[in-house]
């Protein structure tokens, strides 16, 4: 290779270079904005955790509170919501993988449902506000958790869909050619092939609607104590931080900080749990 | 497949019944999954109709104006969208215009500068960081940026005293405002772009980039001639996923965007989101009130622009891709 | 074509094992619905709106759930929305710091009573300024939130802190993003104080300048986190947040700190007895250390409510919280009301339908 020692070349090498250095530096500059993220959340929510958050409820400034109530209304809001979205994104997602592939009624689903994963998630709130609290007159956790259902189910059409449709068509014929039903192939067949990334999925839908709080801002409000009735407003994880981050006192804001650093641990176990689940498989 | 279906009359051998009950089977799995693909559809359609409805009161009192009047005025009802759209246009792009190229730098870096070993760790890092919910960087933004852009304001400000308009400018800035909710942004959608970004240039066949390689070209010849226009398309559809988580955002912008809901040309003062701009007063909206209609055409408007943006990246990205 | 291989295959552990989940989930979510609809009756009640009084809400309502069956959920989302909330009918108890007009009270089939009383201070966040330090007026407030004065080493601001050492940083107020009666208690001082308040007063005006915090904690927050603003608070909010307040000028031409006394002497001057509809007016009185802005705030619920067991747990937590609530306001910088007070609002809770 001649070229390597002309001076265009030694130009060229030059510029790469250069390139080489600008993206170092980019990658050292959100490297460092992240750090900062997790650094302040590490800093100020590691100091704020204790025992006391998972056994004490919210209480006034000044009283030990704990964010106990916070934690089990998110968990049965979270558990409701994907209980309601778990059937309904898998059964829609099959249908849309197994059934709908050359029917217009598939490919109007399947553009709806990607219109609902892009649709903003306050939007939902205002919804089901209008769906549920306007018409049953209050604010209840059942709300909550169809807010968060809403937001579910198409992340869970979408990655089920996909996982079906990565399952070998030999593997179908097979089953099918010994005489199979086509909803004995898909359950027995498909979704067993497909299962660990459609459990990935789930994973992945509860990771981000456990995380949400502007659509539970109109739905369950919010709830100072014990409360596990579907019924009731009812506190949550997010919404208590959001509420008590901008609060004056400095126990609350404390309080926040340890929510924080609870919520992200819990997504990003949830997502580390998801990538294993793939993992494994492959 | 099912051709044993036509013999249900010989329902009484014994080798028959299990064959209707499937068939009995197969109708009831096929309806099933029909009507969940339908109930999704009824959402949406509800969605629709639910903003639709209840936005109609504000378009007869104000007409298709709405859209472009710069006035939201509680106290005597008057009520226009553009400073919110203003607003929320404003901060999605400008995070678009610093997460974009930082995510190209970062997955240029990690696909192709890193050493192998530490590619897989460090890519994981930043798909976990994508997942991270957004109320955590609405904090990070009160409590670490808004203060840090307030003070370097000041700084900056007392650095150009001599020069009276550039010193007006900077003294009138304020430490939350449209461009540290930009700037809010984008940290928080940067490890997502990055993340998608990263796959797609790692999707570059190795054979390509090896010819290339061979003809004697440089590391970022390669990328920029091969593995960019390679994943173009992609990429495009990954930068508007990232448009679109902005434009809806409401916890990260709410925290930092100082939420006037008044007209000011300058990004470093105040502004609102539509998204903000809900979650702060639909509380106080009672029912029936021009108010709360106002705020569903707000969320119209809001939906309309998601839908547009994901039009184009459908558009533009024509086979179906994360 | 037998299809008996396949037909006749049994389920697999693993996909029985996802069946067993997904039905699992189903039933218990079914389960834990019907649960809920018995102890609905354990008349826990929710009240919302109001942001001054929220702190003192909460701690009556952690004592008060030490000695009774129900738990008071109260959420601050600011008067506006509380309003709007209990005419809506989605929780049991409104709470406003800027009273209902009496008609329409009749109107939307409300009873009003006033709960506690606070002050309202003004708050900044200078450097260099200690707290209690810095003097205002009526006046200069009002060109502070309008806009007019834009630094805070303005001649006005120096010509009533004589001697002390202002610099030239910008003034960002900071106000109320949402519907709120605490606005409405500021702004109805200012256009009673101030000759030069061109915003006129309610629960939401149009500030020309400056940043929205939503409720009175956002304010604080704000004020905290920025140099430079000035903001309006429930006294509570800013002596628990170690916040600058400013002594302000009253009618009497005297300048006062906040505090429980000043707080008292305006209230004191209020013939309760002879209120209107149990609204008294306690902005801007004279008196040597009487503080400008002073105000109740208020319980707003349902004349005919339709959860009744929540509604009688919430006027018997009101009528406890008279009772032994005085304490715990008084800790908290808030003064119980007076009994002819006490009275008032009694007579319109005995006019709730029970």
């Amino acid at each position: 290779m001649a070229i390597s020692t002309s001076p265009i070349a030694a130009r060229r090498k030059l510029k790469s270079r250069f390139v080489a250095g600008l993206c170092f530096a980019a990658a050292a500059l959100a490297l460092a904005v992240l750090f900062s993220i997790l650094w302040t959340l590490v800093s100020r929510g590691l100091p704020a955790l204790s025992l006391r958050l998972f056994t004490t409820e919210t209480l006034p400034t000044g009283e030990n509170g704990g964010l106990a109530n916070a934690i089990v209304g998110s968990l049965i809001q979270v558990g409701i919501g994907m209980a309601i979205a778990t059937p309904i994104g898998v059964l829609a997602g099959t249908y849309l993988a197994e059934y709908a592939q050359k029917s217009r009624l598939g490919a109007v689903t399947r553009f709806v449902s990607d219109i609902l994963l892009s649709a903003p998630s306050i939007l939902v709130g205002l919804f089901v506000y209008e769906l549920m609290v306007a018409t049953t007159k209050t604010y209840s956790a059942i709300a909550g958790a169809v807010a968060l259902a809403v937001i579910a189910i198409p992340i869970i059409i979408r990655t089920t869909e996909d996982m079906l449709s990565l399952v070998p068509v030999p593997l179908r014929e097979a089953a099918a050619a010994l005489g199979a039903p086509k909803w004995k192939v898909t359950t027995l067949i498909a979704w067993r092939a497909a299962g660990a990334g459609m459990v990935t999925g789930l994973l992945l839908a509860l990771a981000r609607v456990a995380g949400e709080t502007a659509p539970l801002l109109f739905t369950s409000l919010g709830n100072l104590n014990w409360s596990t009735s579907l019924a009731e407003p009812i506190a949550s994880l997010p919404l208590t931080i959001y509420q008590f981050a901008s609060s004056p006192y400095e126990d609350l804001v404390e309080l926040a900080w340890a929510g924080a650093l609870l919520i992200t641990v819990g997504v990003l176990a949830i997502n580390i749990v998801a990538q294993l689940v793939v993992g494994r498989k492959r | 497949m099912n051709g044993s279906i036509n013999t249900p009359a010989a329902g009484k051998t014994p080798a028959a019944a299990p064959v209707r009950k499937s068939a009995a089977a197969e109708a009831f799995f096929r309806a099933t999954v029909i009507l969940s693909g339908v109930i999704v559809l009824l959402l949406l359609g509800a969605i629709i109709i639910m903003l639709a409805l209840g936005s109609a009161p504000t378009f007869e009192a104000f007409g298709i104006g709405f859209f472009a009047s710069f006035v939201w005025n509680s106290v005597d009802e008057i009520y226009g969208a553009g400073i919110m759209i203003w607003g929320t246009l404003v901060t999605s792009l400008l995070a678009l215009l610093l997460a974009v190229p930082l995510a190209t730098g970062c997955a240029y870096f990690l696909t192709e500068l890193l050493p192998a070993t530490l590619r897989k760790p460090i890519g994981t890092v930043i798909s976990l960081l994508a997942a991270v919910p957004s109320i955590i960087y609405g904090m990070w933004g009160f409590f670490v940026l808004a203060p840090l852009l307030s003070a370097t304001w000041l700084w900056l400000a007392d650095r150009f005293e001599a020069q009276p308009p550039v010193y007006e400018f900077l003294i009138s800035a304020s430490g939350t405002s449209i461009f540290t909710a930009g700037l809010v942004l984008a940290v928080m959608i940067l490890p997502l772009i990055t993340a998608m970004f990263v796959e797609i240039l790692g999707a570059t066949p190795v054979v390509l980039k090896e010819s290339v390689y061979g003809l004697g070209a440089t590391r970022w010849e390669v990328v920029r001639e091969v593995a960019i226009p390679y994943g173009r398309r992609a990429m495009v559809g990954a930068i508007m996923l990232g448009l679109g988580r902005a434009l809806g955002e409401t916890m990260a912008v709410t925290f930092v965007i100082g939420n006037a809901t008044r007209w000011s040309p300058s990004i470093l003062s105040q502004g609102s989101t539509i998204a903000s701009t809900i979650a702060n007063e639909f509380a106080e909206a009672g029912f029936g009130t021009l108010k709360l209609s106002a705020l569903l055409a707000l969320g119209l408007t809001l939906f309309i622009i998601s839908f547009g943006v994901l039009a184009g990246a459908r558009a533009l990205v024509a086979p179906r891709k994360y | 074509m037998g299809g008996m291989g396949i037909n006749g295959a049994r389920l697999q552990p693993a996909h029985a094992a996802i069946v067993a989940i997904l039905a699992g989930t189903l039933v218990l979510a079914g389960c834990s619905t019907e649960k809920s609809d018995a102890p609905a009756a354990n008349s826990d009640f929710t009240g919302a709106g109001a942001t001054f009084p929220a702190p003192i809400y909460a701690k009556w309502g952690s004592a008060y759930k030490k000695v009774a069956a129900g738990a008071l959920n109260y959420q601050a989302i600011g008067s506006g929305a509380g309003i709007a909330q209990i005419k809506a009918r989605t929780v049991d108890f409104g709470a406003t710091d800027d009273p209902m007009k009496p008609e329409a009270l009749q109107a939307d089939g409300l009873v009003q009573f006033p709960a506690v009383i606070g002050g309202l201070v003004v708050i900044v966040n200078v450097p260099g300024l200690q707290n209690g330090q810095l003097k205002l007026t009526a006046p200069v407030v009002a060109d502070l939130f309008e806009g007019r004065i834009t630094r805070w080493n303005d001649a006005a601001i120096a010509a009533l802190n004589p001697g002390m050492e202002l610099r030239p940083i910008p003034v960002t107020p900071v106000y109320r993003s949402d519907s709120s009666g605490t606005t409405a208690v500021f702004t109805k001082y200012l256009a009673k104080a101030a000759p030069n308040w061109t915003l006129g007063a309610g629960k939401t005006v149009s500030w020309p300048v400056g940043t929205g915090g939503k409720g009175n904690d956002g304010v604080a927050g704000n004020v905290k986190n920025g140099l430079g603003t000035i903001g309006y608070v429930e006294y509570n909010y800013a002596s628990a947040n170690r916040l600058n307040m400013a002594k302000l000028r009253n009618a009497s031409g005297q300048f006062v700190l906040p505090s429980a006394a000043s707080f008292t002497a305006a209230a004191s001057q209020v013939v309760w007895a002879a209120a209107p509809g149990a609204v008294a007016d306690m902005l801007d009185l004279g008196g040597v250390e009487t503080w400008p802005i002073v105000s109740a705030t208020y319980i707003l619920m349902p004349l005919r409510p339709s959860r009744i067991e929540q509604t009688r747990q919430a006027i018997a937590f009101f009528r406890w919280s008279y009772e032994n609530g005085d304490a715990a306001a008084r800790e908290l910088g808030y003064l119980p009301l007076p009994e002819a007070a006490e009275l008032r609002a009694i007579g319109e809770m005995m006019r709730v339908a029970k």
